[in-house]
């Protein structure tokens, strides 16, 4: 890839959901630039990650760790192992910076997270600041921002 | 209303010196019950003050499942009302916090209110001329709660107009406020932004428990922290590479059975307590550069080394919260059902303190206490299972027997080990207490 095309990064963003949905997590790591974050705000419109609560705002250590987690034998609350589902709309090309060699895109999207009886919907928009790293799209940040970041939830166990 | 109603007999059963029975859990009654008394003759968290730093700021939440507003006069005090108006009852307030200026007005005729909750104007009002509407309930506005007390911007209130005192009720488990005040140089906390909110498909009693349980970290958490400390020891990094602040956080959830017998648990009357005594899983975090040089300038340093010193780790304060001093947070634990709690997580600022304190609170909450968190998924997975567990008929009772020392006397403050289920006792005891206090055609 010299430089990424709309179709390229609108590639990226759907496959990455479909690693997530198919459960190939070390394929989904493997998209993650080492200084990466992944961000989910408690707040609608939150502009601070740092002095007030997130939802998640973790580093590539902990994305590992809760990959690790996921499938660990001691892990009561992934017996049995839930399931997710994304259906992403078209995303939105933000920006495109060549030069910096830089994109954003904007990704609208149900999940259905799935465990035992229970089945859940939320309804999200996903912001990925992505950068190219020797040729590759790498993920530097991944913002999820629910539609209902506001309401009471039970346990959220996978990524969105 | 049901076989408990009015029968302090049948409550005071259900609890052994050693035991509980499950309808304490799981029995909608027993339930009804404990909002009707348990939430009404004790003194409930509510909130902060910071919550509502300017005069008409109002923030809205229940004691129990009574919906209530918290409100800053135009005499700058603190009042809590109940949320319903006195003409057909509709909610004042919907939104969780605003600015309602210099009165309340309801949204279905307009009535309208002070503040304070005094009745200030009615529509049309010559309607009710020669009506006697002087003799009615509704001329006296929205009503107060019982009882308010802000106590160093923990705000609490007593439903019930008459009944035990603030300062008895609590009495020296007010230490673990105090502590977590003067950890700001400016002896002031402010809440640093929303809550963390939380759904647990289970009785909040359980969620109250596990807050002194010391046994259960080591055994429910090792998919969490336990993988944390294996991932981090495997990783490829630098010699002499600095704890990150995420695992200085993690990884002492899974400290040894001893590290937890060793801790302690202190007990004090009416159902409040606190583990770590002698030191916790909040001793070991790095210092935050410039903050012990700014609490010696604020208190001289033999002061300064005492407050920080301790180093509590969770602090009951019945029936429904729990405060962590060291990280400045406070959890509320608000019954909606028998089975069925929401858990609220807010974080506080010490104000004039570095930022770095904050942030590693944040962290803290997102990390333990998210609906999106390992830790807080290990736990939730464990009280829904004896949620369901409970409805089992093969055994009635609940075991609270560790370390039972026969002849308990809870009206005494008590150290003992840290693996003890004593506070729990504690909390049994005094739930028993206010559970029946007003029963029998009593003071209510
Ligand atoms: S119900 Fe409030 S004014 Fe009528
Ligand atoms: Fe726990």
């Amino acid at each position: 890839m010299t430089f990424p095309s709309r179709d390229d990064l609108i590639d990226f963003v759907y496959d990455e959901a479909r690693m997530l949905d198919d459960g190939r997590f070390d394929e989904w790591l493997a998209l993650w630039k080492p200084d990466g974050m992944y961000w989910m705000p408690l707040d609608y419109n939150q502009q601070d990650a740092k002095h007030v609560t997130s939802l998640l705002h973790e580093d590539f250590f902990m994305i590992k760790l809760r990959v690790e987690r996921f499938k660990g034998e001691r892990t009561f609350s992934q017996k049995p192992k839930t399931r997710c589902h994304h259906v992403i709309q078209r995303p939105f090309i933000e920006e495109v910076d060549h030069e910096a060699g830089r994109f954003v895109t904007h990704t609208p999207f149900h999940y259905v997270e799935t465990r035992l009886d229970d089945q859940t919907l939320l309804a999200a928009n996903a912001r990925h600041e992505l950068e190219l790293v020797d040729g590759a799209l790498k993920i530097r940040l991944k913002r999820v921002d629910l539609l209902n970041c506001d309401a009471a939830f039970g346990n959220i166990q996978m990524f969105l | 209303m049901s076989r408990y109603a009015n029968d302090t007999a049948a409550i005071e059963a259900l609890v052994r010196p050693t035991e509980v029975h499950r309808d304490i859990y799981i029995d909608e009654d027993v339930f009804k019950l404990e909002m009707k008394h348990l939430f009404a003759n004790t003194w409930v968290f509510v909130g902060h003050d910071s919550q509502t730093p300017n005069k008409g700021d109002y923030f809205t939440t229940e004691i129990g499942t009574q919906p209530v507003i918290m409100v800053r006069h135009s005499d700058d005090q603190i009042y809590v009302l109940h949320n319903r108006c006195p003409h057909k009852g509709t909610k004042i307030a919907i939104d969780r916090a605003g600015n309602t200026g210099k009165f309340f007005r309801c949204p279905y005729h307009a009535w309208s209110f002070k503040t304070n909750g005094c009745l200030l104007a009615i529509p049309l009002r010559k309607g009710y001329k020669d009506t006697g509407l002087e003799e009615s309930h509704s001329v006296n506005g929205m009503a107060p709660v019982g009882a308010v007390k802000n106590y160093r911007g923990f705000v609490f209130a007593r439903l019930a107009k008459d009944g035990i005192d603030f300062d008895t009720f609590f009495g020296n488990a007010l230490s673990s406020i105090d502590n977590m005040v003067d950890r700001s140089p400016a002896g002031r906390l402010e809440v640093s932004g929303p809550p963390l909110r939380y759904m647990h498909r289970c009785n909040w009693k359980m969620l109250v428990e596990n807050q002194t349980d010391t046994c259960h970290p080591m055994v429910a958490h090792e998919s969490s922290a336990g993988t944390a400390i294996d991932l981090w020891e495997k990783m490829d990094k630098p010699e002499g590479t600095k704890t990150p602040m995420a695992m200085e956080v993690i990884a002492p959830f899974m400290s040894s059975y001893e590290f937890f017998e060793n801790m302690g648990i202190r007990t004090w009357p009416n159902g409040h307590g606190h583990t770590g005594v002698h030191h916790s899983i909040h001793s070991d975090y790095s210092a935050i550069p410039g903050y012990f040089e700014q609490m010696v300038e604020a208190y001289g340093e033999e002061k300064a080394r005492a407050i920080l010193g301790e180093s509590r780790h969770n602090t009951i304060y019945f029936p429904n919260i729990m405060i962590k001093g060291p990280i400045q947070q406070l959890r509320l634990f608000k019954p909606i059902s028998a089975g069925r709690t929401l858990v609220e997580s807010y974080i506080y600022r010490l104000v004039d303190a570095p930022d770095m304190l904050v942030e590693r609170t944040a962290m803290y909450n997102r990390l333990i206490n998210a609906p999106t968190s390992m830790v807080g998924h290990d736990d939730l997975e464990m009280y829904e299972r004896a949620q369901e567990g409970l409805h089992s008929d093969g055994l009635e009772w609940v075991n609270v027997q560790r370390l039972y020392v026969e002849g308990e006397d809870f009206e005494d403050e008590a150290i003992e080990n840290g693996t003890t289920e004593r506070q729990m006792r504690n909390q049994f005891h005094a739930w028993t207490k206010y559970m029946t206090m007003s029963m029998d055609g009593g003071a209510r």
